[in-house]
């Protein structure tokens, strides 16, 4: 089976069953590489259908206050490509449910674009979600991972017109990711009120399922996604437990971190795999 | 990686429908922003079409920002330099003190045309800023600017101005608390607030359409200098000098050139302490083709593509990106690009001070520190026109301090 359509195949079971998928975000090496590899097995045993691993950026502009310091504190040791490739070849078979990566272009095309796709399946990824490749710029780079057998993801906002969903949709494999929110990553109390009519109209658009990201964190706007989406993507609601290991990486602590973490995640795959 | 070799000739013509300079430019940012930026620039074209809205900017240029300014023949200097005839361009004679302006109140035109009723803006050196506030105030649109923290400390000055002017100044505290946070986070605000708000970018970096924009409302400098030129001397120049750090200034003094073939082109770089990474904001002296804040251009960045910290004296030329057209006349060759020192430029606002009675900006004493070295290889028949980017008032605490006196 090629790498793509495992998460084809993740999101036609939990469909079957009439279940949203849930894909858990993670910051990779924040303290370090060791924790992520822990982080993704303790993902999966919750209840996570996919993870995305977030690769740590200097400008990150799509995102919120949350994530951008998991970024920085991971810079800051000194976190680099090979270590993040290396500490998820170590995980990534030992886990069922495919992996994503969300990674800038800068990083991407600095690496050089073949270069990187290569090492991203290498080290068991099944695709890439490249938030500042837009759709329009994204042809070329589109047919280079699919002539590597990954899906690359791509992303639908709230500001995007129906003409510009079909130019973006003609690129995409996998599932569309929809964003939820005009702004950054970052836990939100309410769902945006537009969000459902712009699923229902990606949903006549394309048969490729709907992932939902940004401001998503709690049970409750995941049963309200019930119906309207495949998918849900959790990501600062996660990684903002991540913080407190920057003052205290004791075993002990460790520990209770990524009990926090199961626990909430258990919560939410609970709500996504409720039967509608 | 490039080889040396230039490519096809520099042309004025650029960048095409997609944004391109060259192989440079173009758009590498979050969807949320993609609608936004398509419309700015149909919105943008139709203005420049617009017989009445040109009407109003050039009015607009004339009596408020007080153009055409001078060109101006900096006798002594020239005289003590022993060759080339030494002319300044005086940006610093604009209201506000600075080029920025020119592009200030094109985009807060462009904004009341497309009816957003909010603007944010970036700025470093604390010029952008005050040049938005300013705009901002003069038609009334709510403004809010991002700036870092770091630069807040060193241009108390034009903070107090912005706010004055009714702005607010958000401090930026992620990163290097520089500029290029300050960009990040005018981005972030711009994620969530698109449909109301117009993002004034001060420079030319950033995703198409902003590299062309801001150098089209900046090409009256290098319009005006030409004719100028012209009238005082009766040929055009034989180099045109300004500093870079986005690159706006010597975009707009250059591109009326580009075509120009034997005028030759130079921009100044922040040579900052030395060569080392992090040591300087020589960007297309040390970068490599990279993404930032949206285009593709030059970036000093390490080997994974991270951005990496910059240093100089000046705010304004702190930054370790460029604009887009900036690598396109780098690597086409049509202008070079060289750098200058922390200590010169510290120099020649001294020096310009005592011997012409004009005090510099930070940032264009760069450029004339390297147009006096310029001047010295040149005979008395030719000309150098520097681009006198900015008067030099906000930098009175950093240079006092940086010389060892008290202010």
């Amino acid at each position: 089976m090629t790498q793509a359509s495992r998460i084809a195949q993740v999101f036609a079971q939990r469909a079957q069953q009439r279940q949203l998928a849930f894909m858990p975000f993670i910051a990779a090496g924040d303290p370090d590489m060791t924790t992520t590899g822990r982080l993704i097995q303790e993902l999966a045993k919750a209840g996570a259908d996919l993870i995305e691993v977030g690769f740590p950026y200097s400008d990150p502009i799509a995102d919120g206050p949350v994530i951008q310091s998991s970024y920085t504190r991971a810079l800051n040791k000194h976190l680099k490509l090979k270590d993040i490739f290396s500490g998820v070849t170590a995980v990534s078979s030992s886990v069922s449910c495919p992996l994503v990566a969300m990674v800038s272009y800068s990083i991407i095309f600095r690496t050089g674009t073949e270069s990187f796709v290569m090492q991203a399946r290498e080290a068991g990824f099944a695709g890439l979600i490249v938030p500042d490749l837009p759709g329009d710029e994204a042809a070329e780079f589109a047919a280079l991972v699919a002539r590597h057998e990954m899906d690359l993801i791509q992303l639908v906002a709230p500001t995007t017109p129906v003409d510009r969903a079909a130019r973006i949709l003609k690129n995409a494999t996998g599932f569309v990711y929809c964003i939820a929110v005009a702004g950054t990553t970052g836990a939100r109390a309410e769902l945006a009120p537009q969000l459902a009519d712009m699923l229902k109209s990606l949903r006549n658009q394309t048969s490729l399922p709907l992932a939902v990201g940004f401001g998503i964190s709690s049970p409750e706007q995941v049963d309200q996604l019930r119906g309207l989406a495949d998918g849900v993507i959790v990501g600062s609601a996660i990684v903002r437990h991540l913080e407190a290991l920057a003052s205290d990486s004791t075993p002990a602590h460790m520990d209770a971190v990524m009990k926090q973490i199961a626990e909430y995640a258990g919560s939410i795959a609970r709500a996504a795999h409720a039967a509608r | 990686m490039s080889n040396a070799q230039p490519q096809s000739r520099a042309t004025s013509q650029v960048p095409d429908a997609e944004g391109r300079f060259g192989e440079f430019g173009r758009r590498f940012v979050p969807e949320t922003l993609m609608h936004a930026l398509e419309e700015l620039t149909v919105e943008y074209q139709r203005a420049m079409q617009d017989p009445e809205f040109n009407r109003r900017l050039n009015e607009m240029l004339r009596t408020f920002v007080g153009r055409p300014n001078p060109l101006y023949f900096a006798e002594r200097l020239s005289e003590e330099c022993g060759g080339a005839r030494i002319f300044f361009k005086r940006e610093d004679l604009n209201h506000t003190g600075a080029h920025k302006i020119n592009n200030t109140i094109g985009q807060a035109l462009l904004t009341l045309r497309m009816g957003k009723t909010r603007v944010i803006a970036e700025t470093g050196a604390g010029q952008h800023g005050v040049a938005t506030a300013t705009a901002c105030a003069r038609f009334g649109l709510p403004c809010v600017v991002y700036m870092g923290e770091e630069d807040i400390r060193r241009q108390k000055l034009n903070v107090f101005i912005m706010k004055t002017m009714g702005a607010e100044v958000r401090p930026v505290t992620s990163g290097s608390r520089t500029l290029r946070d300050a960009i990040n986070e005018a981005m972030r605000d711009w994620m969530a607030s698109v449909e109301n708000t117009h993002y004034i970018l001060g420079s030319v970096v950033g995703p198409h359409p902003f590299p062309m924009i801001v150098r089209d409302f900046q090409s009256v400098i290098g319009r005006e200098a030409r004719q100028q030129c012209l009238e005082t001397i009766g040929r055009l120049p034989d180099e045109v000098v300004a500093c870079v750090g986005g690159g706006s200034n010597s975009a707009g003094m250059f591109h009326p050139f580009v075509d120009d073939v034997g005028v030759e082109l130079t921009g100044v770089e922040a040579g900052g302490r030395g060569d080392k990474a992090g040591d300087h904001a020589s960007t297309l002296s040390f970068g490599t083709k990279g993404v930032l804040h949206g285009s593709y251009s030059y970036v000093l960045q390490d080997e994974d593509g991270q951005t990496m910290d910059v240093h100089s004296i000046s705010a304004g030329l702190d930054y370790p990106g460029v604009g887009p057209e900036h690598s396109y006349w780098h690597d086409t060759g049509r202008v070079k690009y060289v750098k200058i020192r922390d200590n010169q430029a510290l120099e020649t606002v001294g020096k310009v001070a005592r011997m012409e009675g004009i005090l510099p900006a930070l940032e264009s004493s760069h450029a004339i520190a390297y147009a006096l070295e310029q001047a010295k290889r040149r005979s008395p028949d030719e000309v150098i026109v520097v681009c006198l980017s900015g008067r030099g008032d906000k930098d009175v605490n950093e240079v006092a301090q940086l010389t060892g006196r008290v202010l």
